[in-house]
């Protein structure tokens, strides 16, 4: 244990709120992604998975963070989506939607 | 054959002009031909910071506009055996010097030097892409500070975007005081975030300030520490394995029980 940083409070300096607010913004500056773009991938994948499931549209979130490459070697971009469902639809209520797109 | 070397930042501000200006003349005091050139063509500075502003005859511009020899446009640094200097233009801009006649320039020049050394502009527009076409490796110049950090992260991009791969950082300005308190950046939490070969680092010193006064670059200084670790820096770039300076302030007594309690530095 690190005796005399227990007395330094070191959660709080502000290197780390440098360092944190750094990371989170490279990952940004390093995706090259726009906000417009984040909006149509979350359209489209609410396009998809509404086909299949009901979706709680207000707690759907999708943003980009990092990770561990899969050999943990180094930290990539990754998309994470948060997707609430209020109700699985059965089969038939799929085929159904099917049936009146083909419609 | 010599090696082209560009010292970037992106950021303006954070001492690309005054690393320029001492690891040219720490490489000459090792007995190494070197060239630096400004192109930082309109705010023409690596002149004044090396005390040749009265010299100038000849620029950057004027060369690739065959306008005279490089040579001609070359100041010989009387004090340092090696060392020469081809100024920026004042009275032009950027667009004056296209990357294909820089990269031109550099390869004619590598041929006659240990070492070509481009001081690069600020921000990665004309200027940025002039800069760095003839080189081959870049150290890129940061400070521990968000804006100059955020800015090397993009400087790395780009370079890599434009195929130099060998890319090392100097960490400039580090405030011991600060970095203990946990108020600075540490040179690992840079590290960290860059995912980027180290060079050097170069504590905050009013040498400097002192130093470009005179237009004498610090490196000349044996009690300056930031011109310890400049000159620490050039011969890194020479391949020789020099440790990082310990800047922790400690004497080696106190760092010794520091390290049997455990304390990190």
């Amino acid at each position: 244990m690190d005796f005399f940083g227990f007395f330094k409070g070191k959660k709080d300096s502000s290197k780390n709120a440098a360092k944190e607010r750094l990371q989170l913004v490279l990952i940004h500056d390093r995706a090259n992604v726009s906000p417009e773009f984040l909006e149509m991938l979350k359209g489209e994948i609410l396009e998809v998975l509404s086909r299949y499931v009901e979706i709680n549209h207000e707690e759907f979130d999708i943003r980009l963070t990092r990770a561990k490459s899969e050999d943990g070697s180094r930290e990539v971009p990754a998309l994470v989506a948060n997707i609430p469902i209020s109700k699985m639809k059965r089969p038939e209520d799929f085929s159904a939607d099917r049936q009146r797109e083909c419609i | 054959m010599g090696e082209v070397i560009v010292i970037t930042s992106g950021k303006g501000g954070v001492g690309k002009t005054t690393t320029s200006a001492n690891v040219g003349t720490a490489l000459s005091l090792i007995g190494k031909k070197v060239v630096l050139i400004d192109t930082d063509i309109g705010l023409r500075n690596l002149d004044v910071v090396l005390g040749l502003e009265n010299r100038i005859v000849y620029d950057v511009v004027d060369v690739v506009e065959k306008k005279c020899r490089p040579n001609q446009a070359m100041i010989k640094d009387k004090r340092f055996d090696g060392l020469y200097l081809i100024p920026a233009a004042q009275t032009r801009d950027k667009n004056a010097v296209t990357p294909e006649q820089m990269r031109e320039l550099c390869d004619s020049l590598k041929n006659e030097f240990d070492y070509v050394i481009i001081d690069c502009p600020a921000g990665i527009e004309q200027g940025f892409k002039n800069a760095i076409s003839g080189a081959s490796k870049a150290l890129v110049v940061t400070t521990p500070e968000v804006s100059a950090v955020r800015d090397a992260d993009r400087i790395i991009g780009l370079l890599e975007a434009n195929e130099i791969r060998d890319i090392k950082l100097i960490v400039n300005r580090l405030r011991v005081d600060m970095v203990k308190k946990g108020d600075m950046m540490n040179v690992d939490d840079i590290l960290d975030i860059l995912a980027v070969g180290l060079i050097g680092v170069v504590p905050d010193d009013e040498d400097i300030i002192t130093s470009t006064n005179r237009g004498e670059p610090a490196v000349t200084n044996e009690k300056s520490k930031a011109g310890a670790a400049y000159r620490n820096i050039a011969k890194r770039i020479t391949g020789e394995d020099v440790p990082i300076m310990d800047l922790s302030g400690d004497n080696a007594f106190v760092a010794a029980i520091k390290k049997i309690f455990g304390v990190k530095q």
